[in-house]
């Protein structure tokens, strides 16, 4: 079924989430909709030595989430999310996949720094500590190829399954969640596939990301009161709490879902990047790229600005970041920004690098199908450059039928994409 | 509605071959090998010790000090691979808005030998930490984020992640670009396998071969296959929105015709070849979606791993595709070494060069092919013309992405 631009359609029809204080979908929208915050002292390793000493650590259970013991050995933490959210998404699909589904069901999925995790671990044991650059190969362990190489993730994925169809990773840094699923919804409208397991993962709590960000004082230096700690548009806000996990969608041409009589929680309406040209890290505080990426977004589905009802915003709780994308907000929505509903869910559950885009996606299609707005936790302090609805402590019950959400990258990128309520089938 | 056409108009290959293309071709054609004894490291401790290495490589002729203690030397090729491909295309970016251009780069494995030294530095002495560059340079978007930043390519950035097959994969992504609107895409990617700890990395896969002779380390399809050679760099190519590229004026080396991707659906093993099957299904998906068919192939780039079980099931999934006599087959990578996805880049730029001089180069490495491997291959260099060429690519663990180029006709 085509679409205005002549491009195929493109819907969620399931969804699987693992995040900190909810490691199923339906636990991460209770977690999200009471408002609890998930950010913690971090208990993964010592930390003491570093920084920023907080985190959002997923209480995850491989084992629980139905992983085989052999999944477990090979699979590096994030791919056991992956592994986890793309059971939980399909499940909730009720796709059946058959021969010729297989044929055409991809695997695309987002990260930003893959198997880190594993490849610390590994590195301690070669390098002797660190001590030696020529590491000794023999103390590694079978699975160190796929720890460097992320691609792993959607292949492990469509090992599981026995998936045919495109498959890749896509790893854009923190626009890598968000971008993947853009990714996906191209292969789709043109063709390529017609259903993917979509989404992102990221398991970067450990020592080497921490001080990475240390190093930049891209995270928050408050360290003792941890449940307060990610504090995004407040006036207060001292930095981000790193955060892991994923989620996948299960994005499927609407005439596939429609015959198969498959929930549809929303349609795929737009979807952009736009790089600035200015900083790795940085960000000026103009919002133009991101609000570009928006505007084209919005024009894809011809959604009317006006028609947003919800923004789940980037909100790292960065100083720059969260004027930065209000900004953006206000540029592509013009005094609209003000009337939609925006929160950062990122104040609850971190922020998990690549895999957020994906879990905020997650958020977005939940929050059509229940419309309800997720809050802005630790939201107290209004900061001047930052003037909008966050939706601060409690969640809202309002009518959502246009959900849009951007994301923010290292390497410049701005990401947008747009959730709508499935319109009459054309 | 016709389709938007993406055109290749500019290559930079940074690679054991040389830099830029010309020396790139005149490698190629001369046929000498470029392995040798690993110099980035002592490899006297590890069972590979050979490599291909870019020769003569000065990174301070592309990019200011600044920018270099920030980078990882991965990215460093791929900035003078886009520098040199930007050159030859002779496009002026500067008459263009920066969203109409953008950069989709394959990446594997990061920055190695950056990430390394910063690991050390963490973990050596108790209160050790990493440099403030750590988190913008080890990363897999660091090459796509730096060039376009340097460039101003302020477009859809992409970063394909397929191991070596992500090398074709951006080819795909920079015309699925181009046909949504944009008009210059830079595609392809290096990779910088060469650090102790990722080449510790890549022994954990067993495919690598611990020969130290360089003439016969790396011999895909023959009966002596022994595993591959890693290598760093690879290329970047301008692909073009033909009608942008015709109003400039550009010199156009091919068009990007069609592709397709598939998965094996199941875990690369030691003594498994991969699926037959969805490898062949890749490279018929990729001449449907040309308006192609197989007789009309003219030559075909394979992905060489020099693993005999892979080879022997890639042998099959071409005669599967094309049958018994088959186009020509031709492969150098035993001449460079595998530079993953940025060996699938140098193919593609191989590919373009032997359809704009007319010249089939030929097959390094292969004495006797091994039983299943009897394929058409180029065993010299031969004037021919070429018209239509596939590239093939596989990535561990499971991806096949086929990629048909073709001379570009009005």
């Amino acid at each position: 079924m085509s679409g205005a631009d002549g491009h195929r359609r493109v819907v969620v029809t399931g969804v699987g989430v693992v995040a900190p204080g909810g490691i199923t979908r339906d636990q991460f929208w209770s977690t999200l909709t009471a408002g609890r915050t998930a950010t913690r002292k971090i208990t993964f390793f010592d930390a003491s030595k570093f920084r920023s000493r907080v985190a959002a650590e997923a209480d995850f259970d491989p084992v629980a989430a139905g992983l085989s013991a052999q999944e477990i050995r090979r699979a590096d933490r994030y791919v056991q999310f992956g592994l986890a959210t793309a059971a939980e998404a399909l499940a909730d699909s009720g796709l059946e996949l058959d021969e010729a589904t297989l044929e055409n069901t991809g695997v695309v999925m987002g990260s930003a720094v893959g198997g880190t995790l594993a490849l610390e671990n590994e590195y301690v044991a070669v390098s002797n500590t660190g001590k030696e650059w020529l590491v000794d190969h023999t103390y590694g362990g079978p699975f160190l190829y796929q720890a460097l190489v992320p691609s792993s993730l959607a292949a492990d994925i469509a090992h599981r399954y026995g998936t045919h169809g495109p498959t890749q990773v896509i790893s854009t840094g923190c626009t890598s969640g968000i971008d993947a699923i853009g990714y996906a919804w191209q292969l789709v409208q043109d063709g390529e596939a017609d259903v993917i397991i979509a989404g992102a993962a990221d398991s970067p709590i450990s020592p080497v990301t921490v001080s990475s960000f240390d190093a930049i004082k891209a995270t928050t230096p408050e360290n003792d009161d941890p449940e307060h700690a990610s504090r995004p548009f407040d006036a207060t806000r001292k930095g981000f709490v790193m955060g892991e996990g994923g989620a996948v969608l299960i994005l499927e041409e609407l005439g596939h879902a429609l015959a198969r009589g498959a929930k549809v929680y929303c349609e795929v309406t737009g979807y952009a990047s736009r790089s600035n040209g200015f900083h790795m890290t940085g960000l000026r505080p103009d919002g133009l790229e991101m609000s570009e990426a928006i505007t084209v977004s919005l024009n894809q589905g011809r959604t009317n600005p006006d028609d947003v009802d919800y923004i789940c915003a980037h909100g790292s709780g960065t100083k720059q970041n969260d004027r930065h994308e209000t900004a953006a907000f206000k540029r592509a929505l013009g005094d609209h920004a003000y009337q939609a509903s925006v929160s950062s869910i990122k104040s609850m559950i971190g922020h998990s690098l690549g895999a957020i885009g994906a879990i905020e996606m997650a958020a977005c299609a939940l929050t059509i199908d229940n419309n309800v707005v997720p809050p802005t936790a630790n939201w107290s302090q209004r900061d001047p450059e930052c003037d909008l609805d966050y939706t601060p402590v409690h969640a809202r019950e309002r009518q959502v039928d246009v959900a849009l959400s951007v994301g923010s990258g290292f390497g410049g990128f701005q990401s947008a994409m747009v959730f709508s309520r499935l319109k009459e089938a054309s | 509605m016709t389709e938007t056409r993406a055109v290749i108009t500019g290559i930079g290959v940074v690679a054991p071959s040389g830099i830029g293309a010309d020396a790139h071709w005149k490698t190629v054609l001369d046929g000498s090998t470029r392995l040798s004894r690993i110099t980035r490291f002592d490899p006297s401790s590890y069972p590979v010790t050979l490599a291909g290495e870019v020769p003569e490589f000065d990174v301070d002729d592309y990019i200011t000090a600044r920018l270099k203690v920030a980078t990882d030397r991965w990215t460093w090729h791929g900035f003078a691979a886009t520098q040199e491909a930007l050159t030859d295309s002779t496009i002026d970016l500067s008459t263009m808005d920066p969203y109409d251009t953008a950069v989709a780069l394959a990446s594997s494995s990061g920055g190695n030998e950056f990430g390394q030294g910063e690991l050390q530095s963490l973990w050596c002495e108790p209160d050790g930490k990493v440099s403030v560059y750590q988190s913008i340079a080890w990363f897999y978007a660091a090459s796509v984020g730096q060039i376009s930043i340097l460039h101003q390519l302020k477009g859809q950035c992409s970063v394909l992640v397929a191991e070596a097959a992500g090398g074709l994969d951006s080819f795909a992504q920079a015309t699925r670009t181009i046909r949504r609107g944009t008009k210059m895409v830079l595609a392809g990617g290096t990779e910088g396998p060469l650090s102790p700890y990722a080449l510790a990395c890549q022994l954990s896969t067993n495919r690598l071969s611990t020969s130290d002779d360089p003439t016969t380390a790396y011999t895909p399809f023959d009966g002596g296959a022994r595993g591959y050679i890693p290598a760093e760099g690879g290329a970047v190519l301008v692909v073009e929105d033909l009608d942008h590229a015709r109003e400039r004026g550009a010199d156009i080396y091919g068009e990007v015709l069609g592709w397709g991707a598939t998965h094996d659906g199941k875990a690369s093993r030691p003594g498994s070849g991969g699926s037959v099957d969805q490898y062949a299904r890749a490279m018929r998906l990729a001449l449907q979606r040309s308006g192609r068919t197989a007789s009309e192939v003219d030559v075909v780039f394979p992905d060489a791993v020099g693993v005999l079980a892979a080879d022997q099931a890639e042998a099959a999934a071409m005669r599967a595709v094309f049958g018994d006599g088959g186009p020509a087959v031709t492969t150098q990578k035993a001449q460079v070494g595998r530079m993953y996805q940025g060996g699938a880049a140098v193919d593609v730029a191989t590919a373009l060069q032997a359809m704009r001089y007319d010249m089939l180069p030929a097959t390094h490495g292969l004495t006797d092919p091994a039983p299943g491997c009897e394929l058409n291959f180029v065993r010299e260099a031969t004037a021919r013309r070429t018209d239509i060429a596939m590239v093939n690519a596989r990535g561990y663990d499971g991806y096949n992405t086929s990629l048909v180029v073709g001379r570009y006709e009005d």
